[in-house]
């Protein structure tokens, strides 16, 4: 009879250790992923939402907006779709997190001795790579429709390490939310209701033209920053005018503190909510 | 040996809103063999196995799982049980293979030993030939059998096995029983919760019977099977209406207690083993002009108890 003894568990270090954290974050991470790559056509889509929103303001509303500052629109717009990818974490992990939550799966992960936070950091890293398959599909057709950066290659690449430090922590505000809803079908009817969120800024026309009370909105929006950022790193035109609210006048500065401000809001509730829901 | 408590259960309550799901449960589990844990739908059972396997906080009481706390060090107590569930608590979108690597990896394996340990269990449930398929595609037995392998990636001292058949259709089901024979000799105690009675009578050492989140009885199905009487007689009668007449005829023959099978026709009673009882209690139904449609003599079963102890058929709900 073949032995059906595994070896021992190693020695039990507790479930908050960061090594544990990570990899077993680690390990969720890579389940995520998988499922992504299973769907084929959900790939795809990741990679052509980016294509339809360039196509959409590049070339349907795109005529009848006046850059500010004056400039080609397409240059202005593309940082603003690259924000736009980046806030759209929210979205995801809203729904992978409440489809989970609704899975026989997320039984076995509770009563099984690894880490408390694994989950939502395997989410939120999934999360942060589905974003990066988003930025090629933008950046793919960036490049098609004329955008460059003109700033040099060290600017073009601390503008994507931003954006993906946005878009892991936008990633946690899905987790945090995601864990109110009981299964897919209720977080899909929330997920349009983030259209306004990358919408009410400064990603597809300048703030200026907007309602006062809608502007200091759009011009606090963290996804403003993050554009602001991107169009400052890359040398887009839209940064040449002296804005008045704070975020904007240093847009990079400003992403790093909205991203981390969230990751310590967000990741402590997210993880906390995580470990006691259906507990109860 | 024989003497070891695998699961101790004190005064266990849960409370859901107004619902009270478990209402004070006591229960000790000695290690090795089956414990069966019996009852309708809605009895308790699956909340008493959610406490003990940490997936719920008891609102009081306290339980041990392998002579660990359960709340208190419930990561310790993790390592040491294993659950299987009504829904196989797999990945669905995974593969067989994927699933059973990941768990290893989460049970703190190394990558090498993981790949090793999903190898062995696909082959000792049988999965080989569909361990590169997605689950999605897999049959219900199938599912179980990924389930009950994803159970034992850390040879767990205690399996909770909550149940495990519901649904299957007969093959499946006599594939998990069989599963669950294995695992019995190779020293794991399984506790099993069921509603049928017939599976707990086949594989369980002992039994304690739940209904509304008490346990109303225990003992070896032998013993609790012997509180209904020696041997049983079921009378059927052409109507309905014939019931009452036969039980009333059958109480004052026997002095015992006749059980009106709801939704037949059937009246069953034990008998005191007296010789030539069968043939006595049929003449004085004759005398009395009830009619019998059939007649069949047996020996009780866990069923007859469950009637007896909750006033109800088993899978009737609460």
């Amino acid at each position: 009879m073949r032995a059906l003894d595994a070896p021992p568990p190693a020695a039990a270090s507790p479930g908050t250790h960061p090594v544990r954290i990570l990899v077993d974050g680690g390990v969720i991470a890579r389940r995520q992923i998988e499922h992504l790559l299973r769907r084929p056509a959900g790939l795809v889509g990741e990679l052509a939402l980016p294509a339809i929103i360039v196509l959409l303001f590049g070339y349907v509303f795109g005529g009848a907006i006046e850059v500010p500052g004056g400039g080609d629109y397409r240059e202005y717009l593309l940082p603003g779709v690259f924000a736009m990818q980046a806030v759209s974490g929210i979205g995801v992990t809203i729904t992978t997190v409440a489809g989970d939550l609704a899975r026989g799966v997320m039984d076995r992960f509770r009563a099984m001795p690894m880490a408390r936070s694994a989950v939502p950091v395997g989410h939120t890293t999934a999360s942060l790579f589905t974003g990066l398959v988003n930025f090629l599909g933008a950046a793919l057709c960036a490049l098609a429709v004329g955008w460059r950066a003109h700033r040099g290659v060290w600017l073009l690449l601390a503008a994507f390490g931003l954006l993906c430090l946005f878009r892991y922590a936008t990633g946690w505000i899905g987790v945090a939310v995601g864990l109110s809803f009981k299964d897919e079908a209720g977080a899909d009817h929330a997920v349009p209701l983030l259209f306004p969120i990358s919408m009410i800024a400064n990603t597809f026309v300048p703030t200026d033209g907007m309602p006062a009370w809608l502007r200091v909105i759009a011009d606090w929006n963290p996804v403003s920053a993050v554009t602001a950022a991107c169009r400052q790193l890359w040398g887009n035109p839209g940064m040449d005018r002296t804005h008045t609210a704070l975020p904007l006048q240093h847009p990079v500065m400003a992403t790093i503190l909205w991203s981390v401000g969230i990751i310590a809001v967000c990741a402590p509730t997210a993880v906390w909510r995580f470990r006691v829901a259906g507990r109860h | 040996m024989g003497h070891e408590t695998a699961v101790l259960v004190e005064g266990v309550a849960k409370r859901f809103g107004a619902t009270r799901a478990l209402r004070g449960v006591d229960l000790r589990v000695p290690a090795g063999g089956v414990f069966g844990v019996l009852g309708p739908n809605g009895a308790g059972k699956t909340t008493l196995v959610r406490v003990l396997t940490t997936l719920l906080l008891p609102d009081a009481g306290r339980a041990f799982v392998d002579g660990i706390d359960v709340v208190a060090d419930a990561e310790r107590a993790r390592f040491r049980f294993g659950l299987a569930g009504q829904y196989a608590a797999v990945d669905e979108q995974l593969t067989g293979r994927g699933n059973l690597r990941m768990f290893a990896r989460l049970y703190r394996l190394s990558p090498r030993a993981a790949r090793r340990r999903a190898d062995e269990l696909l082959e000792r449930f049988e999965l080989i030939p569909a361990a590169d398929r997605i689950v999605a595609t897999y049959s219900g037995g199938m599912r179980r059998r990924l389930d009950l392998a994803a159970s034992l990636v850390v040879s767990p001292s205690v399996l909770f096995l909550d149940e495990p058949t519901t649904g299957l259709d007969p093959r499946g089901r006599a594939e998990v029983w069989t599963a669950v024979r294995d695992l019995v000799a190779t020293g794991t105690t399984v506790v099993l919760t069921t509603q049928y009675l017939e599976e707990a009578d086949r594989l369980a050492d002992a039994v304690a019977v739940i209904d509304s989140g008490r346990v109303v009885a225990r003992g070896a199905p032998r013993e609790l099977k012997a509180m209904t009487g020696s041997e049983r007689l079921e009378i059927t009668v052409p109507a309905v209406d014939d019931m009452a007449p036969a039980a009333r005829v059958l109480r004052a023959a026997t002095g015992i207690e006749p059980v009106l099978r709801p939704g037949s026709r059937t009246v069953d009673t034990g008998m005191g083993g007296a010789p030539g009882e069968v043939a006595r209690l049929v003449r004085e139904l004759d005398a009395a002009g009830v009619v019998i449609a059939h007649l069949n003599v047996r020996r009780p079963s866990l069923d007859d108890v469950f009637l007896r102890l909750t006033g109800r058929a088993t899978g009737q709900a609460a």
